[in-house]
């Protein structure tokens, strides 16, 4: 086993794995010991749930809250939203069940002691857009750990999770296993029900920083795919891969733009000076139809425009601050809502000595993402609730994936754009439900682990320390050898394969069929190169599964994007040999499975039900 | 670089490594005192900052393009229940902006199983903890029909 073979194996049963303890997994754990007090829950988090995840430097805004004590929104209005953005492609099943659950939680946030602010005039939560509303959240993931720590049996910080165990003789998930970052020590997690909420995926595809400033990525560069790794890899059915999301934000620093657009009312102009969305409408009208004339202009719509005007060389796009800072209230509400979700942008702009007062910020778009919860629906294929769905969409308990026993949440469920925060703690505490009962009607005999697989799993998880141990003799000192390469290399080839062939920001998201398709020759060397993977130490080895990871989910992306032979959202990317969106083949969601013996990956349509006029 | 520690002010408590959500703040293993491993893959997200107890984490931007010179220092007061920061530009002009952080004591969530437990009946339907009570609104959790779906182009 090389040098951490001497570490020990731990074995821990549970009823309910929660994998990750972001917002969906604090949901889940939350809500998994209201309904299932007897349970035995763990919370597995491979950093410190006090801090992890998208929201570890806190948000300023709750995306995701229907208001519908003051009849401001009903669900089915946050379903027409959601459609609409994704240009009417969404599990309208899915999203509606978020949606008239969401407010139970967040007023359930305020209840825990999240600071909501309040219109002076009305009382409510002070509105930033018709679907979001505004805290003070430093402190938001600090306190939904705290809801989370009290319901959780157990919680184990810092275990990355690298493999999904199966029941050796059916389609049902038994455990996970992965190792301290700490103490190398090996985890064997036997469970009857287990509930995935690892996050999305930022550093796919190669990011517009470079060298030291790598990690400022839009998402944090700690969401490593393993929502996506982890279910795909013992075969459960994936969807919508393909609609990787691209922001338009504020340049470097990648500072939210929501509060800028919605409640400071600031605009965006061209280098000029100049409007330029109408510019380009009868051009996004000649790519996509109608769908230009939906209200809200769909997000990927409004990128497109952006890129068109960068293209035809009137750049910068800045977005015009300058009047709404001279009033002190929102500017204050201006630099608190970075101060309070992006820091990285307030230390960009006093580098820079931009104030927005004075001088307009520039725009610009990132390199794109693959997670579930914000404008974009990539993720696992899961069953609808049990009062509504349609059957295609329901196979058994609701946010069952199609292994069975295992459930997901948050950015890991594909098909429900826009739930953000609230919606993916929402959706954590819809899927344990659903685990309780599942754990109580089918629980009774527990899944079985083959010790086989374990053993194999182990001497795997730990090869590249070895890798290493073994390589580096070879050579005097440094990073570079023969027989190994490092996780940072692995991870840099994969971002320029995706970058130059799947659509990233060096082709200004242009892929077509011929790229892809070596992209994914690409992609395979890579695969078999992750066999040759080198670990100096624990968080090295961290990075190494990590990266596997992100290379699954890659490959996904891959052959989603190759399969669906459309442009369905400009903006995001482009199929430059199909650069139409087509409603009458494509008015439906893709799926893959991915065959973990062969290596094969099989696509097929699923159709899209419209349960909302 | 993103973050750096100052050596003087730092003790090697570790309160930093156990946070950190990159895992890149370690202990170096000569001068027992924190450092950023890996400033590639740091998100500049300010928790290690916030829980160091002697304020020894600073945050210098990142260099492929953030000029230096400027300052943003943070200082989250738990007790209090207030974050504090100070912004200082390259030109030397400064900004300070103070905000709430919880309104209620640490520690006092109450947990989902000091709830009176759910019946039977509960677990067939579809509502959630604390509903319906907690979505403040007459006639009960929202629901949709089955025959309303309908399959196709919107
Ligand atoms: C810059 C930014 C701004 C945003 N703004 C808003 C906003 O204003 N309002 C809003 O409502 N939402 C906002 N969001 C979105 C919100 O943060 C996400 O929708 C939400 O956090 C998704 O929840 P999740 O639980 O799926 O993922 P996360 O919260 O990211 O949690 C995933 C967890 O899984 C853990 N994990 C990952 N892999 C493993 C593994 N292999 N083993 C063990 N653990 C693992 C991670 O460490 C993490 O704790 C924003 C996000 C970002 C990045
Ligand atoms: S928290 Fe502060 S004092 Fe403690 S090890 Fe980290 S830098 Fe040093
Ligand atoms: S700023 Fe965040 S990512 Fe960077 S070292 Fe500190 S805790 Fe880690």
């Amino acid at each position: 086993m090389g040098l951490f073979g001497g570490t020990k194996t731990v074995h821990v049963d549970a009823d309910i794995l929660v994998i990750g303890g972001g917002m969906a997994g604090c949901g889940a754990t939350y809500e998994s010991r209201y309904w299932g007090r007897d349970l035995k829950i763990v919370c597995v988090e491979k950093a410190n749930i006090e801090r992890s995840g998208a929201v570890a430097q806190g948000l300023y805004a709750i995306n995701c809250y229907m208001g519908m004590q003051w009849g401001e929104n009903q669900p089915e209005d946050h379903v027409r939203y959601a459609r609409n953005d994704l240009m009417g492609l969404v599990r309208e099943d899915l999203g509606y069940d978020i949606a008239r659950h969401v407010d139970g939680t967040v007023h359930k946030f305020e209840e825990w002691g999240l600071p909501m602010m309040r219109d002076p005039k009305t009382g409510r939560y002070q509105r930033e857009g018709k679907w979001q509303i505004m805290i003070h959240g430093e402190s938001y993931k600090p306190i939904v750990a705290e809801a989370a720590r009290k319901a959780a049996t157990e919680v184990y910080n810092r275990i990355m999770i690298t493999h999904l165990l199966m029941d050796h003789k059916a389609n049902r998930v038994s455990g996970a296993v992965g190792f301290n970052v700490r103490s190398g020590d090996f985890y064997v997690f036997r469970a009857k029900a287990v509930i995935v909420a690892a996050g999305g995926a930022s550093h796919i595809f190669k990011p517009r920083a470079v060298g030291e400033g790598m990690g400022r990525t839009w998402y944090a560069p700690w969401s490593s795919a393993s929502a996506y790794a982890l279910p795909i890899e013992v075969g459960a059915k994936i969807t919508q891969m393909e609609n990787r999301i691209v922001l338009t934000r504020f340049k470097d620093g990648y500072g939210p733009v929501g509060a800028y657009f919605l409640h400071l009312k600031t605009y965006t102009q061209n280098g000029y000076g100049e409007e330029y969305e109408k510019r380009w409408y009868e051009d996004t009208k000649a790519l996509v139809g109608e769908y230009v004339d939906h209200h809200p202009v769909p997000t990927c719509l409004r990128n497109h425009a952006l890129l068109k005007e960068v293209a035809a060389g009137r750049g910068p796009i800045r977005m015009v601050t300058k009047e709404a800072f001279q009033d002190p209230h929102k500017e204050t509400v201006g630099w608190e809502n970075f101060l309070g979700m992006t820091i990285g942008q307030a230390v960009v702009w006093a580098s820079q000595n931009i104030d927005p007062k004075h001088t307009n910020p520039e725009l610009t778009t990132s390199e794109p993402y693959v997670m579930g919860s914000h404008a974009t629906c990539s993720g696992a294929w899961a069953s609808g609730p049990e009062d509504y769905a349609p059957s295609e969409y329901q196979w058994g308990y609701n946010r069952m994936m199609t292994v069975d026993g295992l459930f997901g949440a948050g950015d890991t469920i594909g098909g429900t754009a826009h739930k953000f925060s609230s919606g993916s703690f929402t959706e954590g505490r819809i899927a344990a439900k659903a685990a309780v009962r599942y754990v109580m009607e089918k629980g009774r005999e527990a899944p079985q682990v083959s010790e086989q697989e374990v053993r194999d799993l182990q001497k795997t998880i730990y090869q590249p320390l070895e890798n290493y141990r073994v390589g580096r003799n070879e050579i005097v000192a440094g990073t570079v050898s023969p027989s190994y390469l490092l996780p940072i290399h692995g991870l840099q080839r994969l971002e320029k394969i995706m970058d130059e062939y799947v659509g990233g920001i060096s082709t200004n998201y242009m892929t077509n069929g011929k790229l892809l398709s070596r992209g994914l020759e690409l992609l395979a060397m890579l695969k078999e190169d992750m066999s040759h993977m080198g670990a100096e130490d624990l968080h090295q080895l961290q990075r190494v599964w990590e990266l596997q990871h992100r290379l699954r989910a890659s490959e996904s992306v891959t052959h989603h994007t190759l399969f669906r032979q459309e442009t369905r959202w400009p903006g995001y990317y482009y199929r430059g040999d199909f650069m139409k969106l087509d409603d009458q083949n494509w008015h439906c969601f893709t799926l893959s499975r991915y065959d973990r013996k062969t290596g094969e990956w099989a696509m097929e349509k699923a159709p899209v039900y419209h349960i909302i006029d | 670089m993103p973050t750096f520690v100052y050596m003087t002010r730092c003790d090697g408590c570790g309160h930093c490594v156990d946070i950190c959500p990159s895992d890149i703040m370690h202990i170096d293993k000569t001068y027992r005192r924190a450092l950023n491993i890996e400033p590639n893959m740091c998100w500049e997200c300010y928790s290690c900052v916030k829980a160091c107890p002697q304020q020894a984490i600073d945050c210098r931007g990142y260099a492929d393009f953030a000029p230096l010179g400027h300052s943003v220092r943070a200082l989250r007061e738990e007790k209090k229940g207030t974050i504090s920061w100070k912004i200082k530009f390259r030109d030397g002009r400064e900004k300070n902006f103070e905000s709430p952080i919880r309104t209620t004591p640490w520690g006092s969530i109450k947990g989902p199983a000091e709830y009176a437990a759910p019946r039977p009946a509960d677990f067939a339907n579809q509502e959630l903890a604390h509903e319906p009570d907690a979505l403040n609104i007459e006639g009960g959790l929202p629901a949709l029909r089955r025959n309303q779906l309908k399959q196709g182009v919107v």
